[in-house]
């Protein structure tokens, strides 16, 4: 885990909404072409962290690096055109609009022709090439979080984080989502996920964040936590 | 058979033509309203005299033009002079928008706090108003008065009853059909609209695609003005211009886009013209209409009104409470923030 | 906003006591510089506005409610000073009286029927068509007696009465009638709108108060309409009485005043005297409500509408009651209206100057605080009448450059009236912004 430094840093993260902290001390971390999942019991501060990252929590101490510079006083739009992507968990398409609309809301910053990206995400996603025309509030669960991750995918970020993406849908959508997650980081692509089912979440992770009442517990690669027997007592039901 | 038709011809004559050119303005003021509440979620009560504003300037510079000699005969003069009172409605908008709302918005006030903050520009336009131009009624339409004269149109086809057809009539549906097309492919195809769409479908998730909310709302302001304006001075040449009424404006309009869903454009559009034909058909002294339509001694004694029209706020009123009552975001299906 | 720390209420207090007296101290200013009958005019109608603002602010400040219909709520107030004082019209009744109450029953048979069905029957087709089985017939019989019976009442003497009268009662009892059918109406409305988003609020209280006025303009026969109602009998003397009466004149000599000068302050005076009573009496109930446990649940519902109802707070049942309470507050004082008036003009009701500029009452005084709610009504009235000799003044002054028979000028100084129309506008709007809390705020 040590050597060269990851693309995209939390380091010593404090904070959180109102009066109390939320998060204390908390350090997270993911590289070029990895996947980094935050797992954790519910209230643990996975999907805060997650915002804090992003710049959607005011931070009482740390900070947050991209691609080696700091970032910690930048707004979320900032970090948009820093090449950040972020698909929330709830509310995540815009559902009066069509699949396409939404996929081209989501290269609104983009200047240049996006079709090439429009292609791209057509092919990770061919169901929604059969339904471009469609309003993104007609689809199923699966589909709209494929419009959703469809719709970060759309700027061509470095960095894509998901708030529990597979909230929601059944086991074989999800696994068929986590396939299409591991082929974006393929790409070179930084991904930062929180997920609620630890166990699938870590078996295709390359690194795991355990976090309990907002502190880092348990810190590995995705297998090694796997093979942790305490993690698998306590978080992955044995 | 004559009967009959005569009677149509009384009906369209003043229930639908009437009926259309009332709708049409509604339905254009309603989007302006549906708009603004779709993008800052708020009930602006200052819509009715934004109108006026817009009007108010439009008759002016159309005063100016008419002592001027210019003319677009068989045009009213004041086509001429829209383009001018919009642009001064959007600099009025846009004033109203730096200096007022904005400062709510950066606060995130509740959706009370804007609409109390737009009874104060209301106040404030409606002052402006009325030292400009005074408060009473004041004529400024021009050119030629009717497309279609009833004696002609008796005339042509013999019947006892005629169809007239005001200049101001035809205008403004034809305005309102161009205009709501232009709305309709904004919307739908430019950029710009989409991302006022996206805006008001779900704000949290436009602001993460990177779509920038104050230019969002300058251009909701400048649509809102223009539709304002327009909708005002077609009111304007059909009826007269009065400041005051165009405050009263504001009910049926509200209604309007309430009853088709607030904030939905295609709901604002249907909920103008239902507004506007309940108003007509219900206020409308059917005496002659079923004498011509009943047979010879079935004809009724009395007027036979369902509601003397000075009671025609209540009909927007009794379907608005209705709607609320029975289907509160609106038959098109709106916001219920 | 319960426990949001107080600045220290001796402080707050110091602080309210000094604005009112700067507030008589204004008066009393117009009262050396303009006149002491002007002074008083616009101190009566203070009193009433401050009832008004009060009323509101139960509704607003106490719950959050919208209302925009106050014009509305007042002019019905204002028109049971008529129908409680105004003396009956006998050959009126006898010319349609039967017809009218034959045609109120059979509405009432009808609404009653009707509310009836929609409640005992199941939803569907058939309910819709009973319901207009009883609802259509039932409006056109009723129409069958109204129309006659109107039109025979609006014949009887049209130049002078042409309509039912009233029940020639002292006007004082208008003040309590006022309030209760205000109150009864807010009922009916608040069944209907309460409980829907505070903007649906607003604009169908907006609706009722247009449809209220309506009716008033045009219901001759009830309220003789445009043409007014004018000379209710007083509940104080006349002007013209105390001229006469020896010890007023002598009164008025030891006061070094002319008679005919002096009286018209003593009639304000008594007016001022029943207004500033109803007024202390309704603060002092408010006050005590809103310590009350009731007036904190109120609050509390108020700021957080989800945790109350979670709490097993019925807010709707609540709001209803609050909103009928504050209608009727501003019924009250549209009686008090009328009543200084001696006459009521359904045409003088505008929106702007009946709801908005109460609104902005409200909002200056401090909305949640009774004493804000008042201090904004003296206040507010006070620029309303006087933004327009200000206005003048200013324009006069702004103008003076220009030739005497310019017609900019002229115009500018015709249109300064509407000045106080603006100088609302901004007044509310800085207010909103940079005082929010308002002049007297919320402890």
């Amino acid at each position: 885990m040590n050597g060269a430094e990851d693309y995209l840093i939390g380091e010593h993260l404090t904070g959180g909404y109102g009066g109390a902290n939320i998060l204390h001390d908390c350090n997270i971390g993911v590289g070029r072409g990895e996947i980094a999942v935050i797992v954790g019991p519910n209230g643990a501060g996975k999907s805060t962290a997650m915002k804090a990252v992003f710049g959607m929590l005011n931070l009482r101490e740390g900070s947050v690096r991209l691609d080696g510079k700091d970032i910690t006083g930048l707004t979320p739009q900032a970090r948009v055109a820093k090449g950040m992507s972020f698909v929330p968990q709830n509310h995540n398409v815009f559902t009066s609009m069509s699949v396409e609309e939404n996929l081209e809301m989501g290269a609104f910053i983009r200047r240049d022709d996006f079709t090439d990206t429009l292609g791209q995400v057509f092919d990770l996603f061919p169901i929604l090439k059969e339904k471009r025309r469609q309003a993104a509030g007609e689809l199923s669960g699966g589909q709209r979080q494929q419009v959703a991750v469809g719709r970060a995918l759309m700027t061509k970020p470095k960095v894509l984080m998901l708030d529990e993406p597979t909230a929601g849908v059944s086991p074989i959508v999800m696994n068929e989502l986590f396939d299409r997650i591991i082929e974006v980081a393929k790409s070179g692509i930084a991904i930062l996920m929180v997920e609620q089912n630890a166990r699938q979440a870590l078996r295709i992770a390359d690194k795991g964040y355990v976090l309990v009442q907002g502190r880092n517990r348990y810190t590995d690669t995705g297998a090694a936590l796997m093979a942790n027997p305490e993690v698998r007592k306590a978080f992955l039901g044995g | 058979m004559d009967g009959i038709l005569n009677a149509l011809i009384l009906l369209s004559n003043f229930v639908i033509v009437p009926g259309i050119a009332y709708g049409s303005q509604l339905a254009i003021g309603a989007l302006g309203v549906t708009l603004v509440y779709g993008i800052l979620r708020f009930s602006n009560f200052a819509h009715g005299d934004t109108m006026a504003f817009g009007t108010m300037a439009t008759v002016l510079l159309t005063w100016a033009l008419q002592s001027w000699g210019v003319s677009i005969s068989p045009f009213p003069t004041a086509l001429l002079a829209l383009p001018f009172g919009i642009i001064c409605t959007i600099l009025v908008c846009l004033a109203a928008d730096r200096w007022v709302y904005r400062f709510y918005r950066r606060e995130k006030a509740a959706p009370v706090v804007f609409l109390i903050a737009s009874i104060g520009v209301m106040f404030v336009l409606n002052g402006l108003v009325r030292f400009i131009i005074g408060p009473d009624d004041q004529r400024f339409a021009d050119g030629e008065r009717f497309i279609m004269k009833a004696r002609e149109f008796k005339r042509l086809t013999h019947f006892n009853e005629g169809i007239t057809i005001k200049t101001s009539q035809g205008l403004t549906v034809v305005t309102a059909a161009i205009v709501v097309i232009a709305l309709f492919w904004f919307l739908k195809r430019s950029r710009a609209g989409k991302s006022m769409r996206a805006f008001s479908d779900n704000e949290d998730l436009a602001l993460l695609s990177g779509i920038n909310p104050e230019r969002v709302v300058m251009i909701t302001w400048i649509i809102a003005a223009a539709l304002a304006t327009i909708a005002g001075v077609l009111y304007g040449l059909d009826k007269s211009f009065k400041p005051f009424t165009y405050f009263q404006l504001l009910l049926p309009i509200f209604a309007s886009a309430i009853v088709g869903g607030l904030g939905n454009p295609l709901g604002a559009i249907a909920g103008g013209f239902m507004i506007a034909f309940s108003e007509v058909t219900v206020t409308y002294a059917y005496k002659k209409f079923l004498a011509y339509a009943l047979p010879g001694d079935w004809a009724p004694q009395g007027l036979v009104q369902l509601l003397s029209t000075d009671y025609k706020f209540a009909v927007s009123f009794v379907i608005l409470v209705l709607v609320l009552l029975l289907r509160p975001t609106g038959i098109f299906g709106g916001k219920a923030v | 906003m319960i426990l949001t720390g107080h600045r220290g209420p001796i402080d707050g207090n110091l602080r309210a006591i000094a604005m009112f007296l700067g507030m008589f101290l204004a008066l009393a200013a117009v009262g050396l510089m303009q006149s002491w009958s002007l002074a008083l005019a616009i101190l009566n109608l203070c009193l009433i506005s401050a009832v008004m603002s009060l009323g509101v602010n139960i509704q607003w400040g106490y719950a959050g409610l919208f209302n925009v219909g106050i014009m509305g709520f007042a002019a019905l107030g204002g028109v049971t000073g008529v129908l409680i004082s105004a003396a009956p019209v006998t050959a009126a009744w006898q010319a349609g009286g039967s017809g009218i109450v034959i045609a109120l029953a059979i509405s009432l048979v009808v609404i009653l029927g009707a509310v009836l069905v929609s409640k005992r029957m199941a939803a569907g087709l058939r309910r819709k068509l009973v319901l207009s089985l009883i609802i259509v017939p039932g409006y056109f019989l009723a129409r069958h007696y109204f129309d006659p019976a109107i039109e025979a009442i609006e014949a009887v003497e049209p130049a002078k009465t042409g309509y039912l009268g009233g029940l020639g009662l002292p006007i004082l009892f208008s003040w309590i009638a006022g309030g209760l059918l205000a109150a009864a109406v807010a009922w009916v409305i608040g069944k209907i709108a309460l409980g829907l988003r505070s903007d649906y609020l607003a604009i169908a209280t907006l609706g009722i108060s247009e449809i209220i006025i309506a009716i008033l303009k045009n219901e001759d026969w009830l309220t003789r309409g445009v043409k007014n109602v004018s000379g209710l009998p007083r509940p104080v003397p006349y002007e013209v009485d105390l001229q006469q009466a020896l010890w007023f004149q002598d009164w008025a000599a030891r006061m070094g005043a002319s008679p005919v000068e002096f009286s018209s302050i003593f009639v304000k005076l008594n007016y001022a005297g029943l207004f500033a009573t109803v007024l202390l009496v309704l603060l002092w109930l408010s006050q005590r409500a809103l310590n009350s446990p009731w007036g904190r649940m109120m609050r509390a519902i108020r700021d957080n509408e989800l945790a109350a109802s979670a709490m097993g707070k019925n807010v709707t049942g609540r709001h209803l009651q609050v909103f009928v309470l504050g209608s009727a507050v501003v019924g009250i004082a549209g009686a008090m209206l009328t009543t200084l008036d001696g006459q009521f003009t359904p045409a003088s009701y505008q929106p702007l100057r009946f709801t908005f500029v109460i609104w902005v009452m409200v909002i200056v005084g401090g909305s949640g605080n009774n004493w804000g709610a008042v201090l904004g009504g003296f206040v507010i009235w006070f620029f309303w009448i006087e933004a327009e000799p200000i206005g003048l003044w200013l324009m006069d002054l702004f103008t003076a450059g220009l030739a005497e028979d310019s017609g900019l000028r002229r115009h500018l100084l015709n249109s300064a009236a509407h000045m106080r129309l603006m100088t609302m506008g901004l007044i509310l709007l800085l207010v909103l912004r940079f005082s929010p809390r308002g002049l007297i705020p919320e402890k």
